[in-house]
This record gives structure tokens, C-alpha cells and sequence, in this order.
């Protein structure tokens, strides 16, 4: 008994720490206070002794402990609609919001990332109870680091999803403006009415061009909230040239009904074509607009693809 | 919980040669410039005014939409 309970503290330990390797902060904003740390890494934690305690009890013929698991999920659900509820009372007060896609997106990666900590302590407590267990306690730790590092590196690869630049080709676009109504390329986004407004897109704005590279690209690239996201991260990450005000100046996303190409018209605070560029590359797709038309005879006939080589 | 008027048409901005043009009925109230550049001005302080886009549809009338 004594032996399963430092397999199940270290198991456990290893596992709350995989919890906080997962938890990155950055442009996404949160969490970025410790109390929402807190709130996480307890949940985290609880996830790794519930994973950490599994093989333990089933040893020990303790079946009813192992129901406990499924008690787990049930919890861990929450914190899919704790997260969604939360991003969604923030995202009315952003300047250019993140859509609902893009926080139900958000919330599945929070609830899911804890059952993929269980998952992991549960591997980490097997090769311990099964391999480590008569080794050295020296060999054992750093065996079951190495264990939980390399779980780490995998559930990074593994779950890292697809981005825009997998999806479609993005180059710069020109801005024009045909009467009131402004272009990027022939890709048409708005008419504009204010000279001043007009003088501003032609000094400080700049437009991308992203041509999908097959008929599901086309298709996962017209979902609004795919597109919502795209002008999102673009604003996040290079800054916004807008107020409450000033709503001309949200940047848009447009679709050209013909070919699929999308359109960006964004007049950002860096003007900086390079992280530009690679703001909409790095664009996550959105599991939630993921469609595969091609997988059906109807969808591959599909006339609102054209793919035009540069 | 704030409530708005979107797509819809909040203030009108004619020039005096296409005030014809706007019939009364529908919504937002319509302001004759005297030239182009009252026009401008009138519209871009309704849009700030109402947080709303100027759109130009070309003949002498400026619309001012929150989207």
C-alpha cells in the first residue's frame, strides 16, 4: 500500500505539471491573473490524482474508486461552459470580438486538455507500477520525467490543429477604391461615404489576399466565424486603428462569391507586412468550420471554386 | 445589456440639388448641406454621434448605417 501511494503522489505530481506546462498565456489574454491560474491548476491537479489513483485502486481490487472517474468527467464538463460563459461576457467589450466559434473552440481545448492530463497520468502511473517501481529511487524519478516529458512533447504535436497557411495561399493585396466603394484586389468589402475615411484606407490600410487551395479550404475559409477569428488574431496581434466611433475601421473579412478567395482589409497600428503575413498564417482553424465537401460526389462539383494560379 | 438600431437607416445627409430625391417616411431624419464639404462634415459627425458607417450612394445623398 505504501508503494502504490508514492506511485500515486509522484504520478500525480508529474501530471499537475504537465496541467501548468499546457496552460500558455499569451495574445489569447487569458488567463493572465493568478486567480485564474489557480482555478485551472486545481482542476488540473484534481485531474492528475484521479488519472494517478486509477491503476492504484484497480490493484488493489478497489473497483468502486475507478466509478469515481466517470463522477470526473462530469465536472470537468463544466469547465467547458465556465470557460465559455466567461470568454463570452469579455468578447462584448472587445473591439474586434472573437466569435462564438472561436470561444466554443477555446473552451472544448480547456475541458479536453484536463481529460488529457488524466490520460497521461494514468501512462506515467503504469510505466511506474509496471516498470519503475524495483528500480532506484534515483532512476525511477528521472524515468518517470523523462515519461512525462515525452507525453508532454507528443500531446503537443498531436494536438496542435491546423492553421490558415495549411488552408490557403496568402499574399498582399491592393486597396482601391471604385466610386464609395472600397476593393482589395477585385474582392469587393464596403461602401464608404466619408473623404476622410477614404484617406486613411489608401495611406495606413492594407489588404491580404488568401486563395484556398482546394474545394474544402473554400469551404472551411467561408465560415463567418472562421473569418471573425482571422480579423480578431490580425487585430490582437498587430493593434487596432479604430474606437467605439470609428466602426469603419473594424477590419472585415470578405468573401469573393466566385472563386472563394477571401479578402483582409485591416488598417492596423504597426503597418508591417511581414507580421501581417504571418498573423493570418498562424490563424488556428477553427475545428467548429472544418467542412469536406469533397468527400461527396455533389460537393465536388461545387462552382464556387476556382482555383487561380498566381 | 445595451440595446442599438443596426442596419438601419439612422441619418440622411443631402445636398441641396438631390434633396428631392429622399421622399419622407422611414426612419432617421434627413439634413440638407448647403455644399460637399458640409455634407462631409455633417456626416462624419452623425457617425461619431451615432457610432454608425457614412455609406454614399452616389447621388448627392450620404446614409449614415450602424452595422
Amino acid at each position: 500500500m505504501a508503494d502504490n501511494f508514492s506511485s500515486i503522489v509522484l504520478a500525480a505530481i508529474l501530471g499537475g505539471a504537465l496541467r501548468f506546462l499546457l496552460l500558455r498565456s499569451d495574445y489569447r489574454q487569458y488567463p493572465t491573473y493568478p486567480h485564474g491560474y489557480v482555478s485551472h491548476l486545481a482542476l488540473g491537479f484534481i485531474a492528475a490524482a484521479l488519472g494517478a489513483v486509477a491503476l492504484p485502486a484497480l490493484l488493489e481490487q478497489e473497483y468502486v474508486a475507478v466509478t469515481f472517474l466517470s463522477l470526473a468527467a462530469q465536472q470537468f464538463r463544466d469547465i467547458r461552459s465556465m470557460e465559455r460563459e466567461t470568454l463570452t461576457k469579455l468578447d462584448a467589450r472587445e473591439l474586434v470580438p472573437r466569435g462564438e466559434h472561436y470561444i466554443e473552440g477555446i473552451a472544448r481545448t480547456f475541458e479536453a486538455r484536463n481529460y488529457l492530463v488524466m490520460g497521461c497520468t494514468l501512462i506515467i502511473s503504469a510505466t511506474d507500477l509496471w516498470l519503475l517501481r524495483e528500480c532506484s529511487p534515483w532512476l525511477r524519478g528521472c524515468g518517470l520525467l523523462l515519461t512525462a516529458l515525452l507525453l508532454y512533447m507528443a500531446v503537443r504535436n498531436v494536438m496542435e490543429g491546423k492553421r490558415v497557411e495549411h488552408l490557403a495561399t496568402i499574399r498582399p493585396g491592393k486597396i482601391i477604391f471604385k466610386g464609395a466603394n472600397v476593393f482589395v484586389d477585385d474582392i469587393h468589402f464596403m461602401n464608404l461615404g466619408l473623404d476622410e475615411a477614404k484617406a486613411e484606407f489608401l495611406k495606413k490600410g492594407m489588404g491580404v489576399v488568401l486563395e484556398p487551395k482546394d474545394i474544402d479550404a473554400s469551404a472551411t475559409l467561408a465560415n463567418i466565424g472562421q473569418r471573425q477569428a482571422i480579423a480578431h488574431i490580425c487585430a490582437k496581434l498587430l493593434g487596432i486603428y479604430k474606437d467605439v466611433d470609428t466602426p469603419e475601421f473594424t477590419p472585415l473579412v470578405r468573401r469573393d462569391v466566385k472563386t472563394g478567395r477571401l479578402g483582409l482589409l485591416i488598417i492596423p497600428a504597426t503597418r508591417d507586412w511581414d507580421a501581417l503575413l504571418d498573423a493570418v498564417k498562424r490563424v488556428p482553424v477553427l475545428e467548429g468550420s472544418i467542412s469536406r465537401p469533397s468527400r461527396s460526389k455533389a460537393g465536388r462539383k461545387r462552382g464556387d471554386y476556382e482555383h487561380q494560379s498566381q | 445589456m445595451s440595446t442599438s438600431l443596426n442596419k438601419v437607416v439612422l441619418a440622411t445627409i443631402v445636398l441641396p440639388h438631390s434633396k428631392d430625391l429622399v421622399l419622407s417616411g422611414g426612419a432617421g431624419p434627413v439634413f440638407v448641406a448647403a455644399n460637399k464639404e458640409e455634407q462631409q462634415r455633417l456626416a462624419l459627425y452623425m457617425s461619431r454621434i451615432t457610432e454608425g458607417v457614412v455609406h454614399d450612394l452616389e447621388n448627392g445623398v450620404l446614409v449614415v448605417v450602424k452595422h
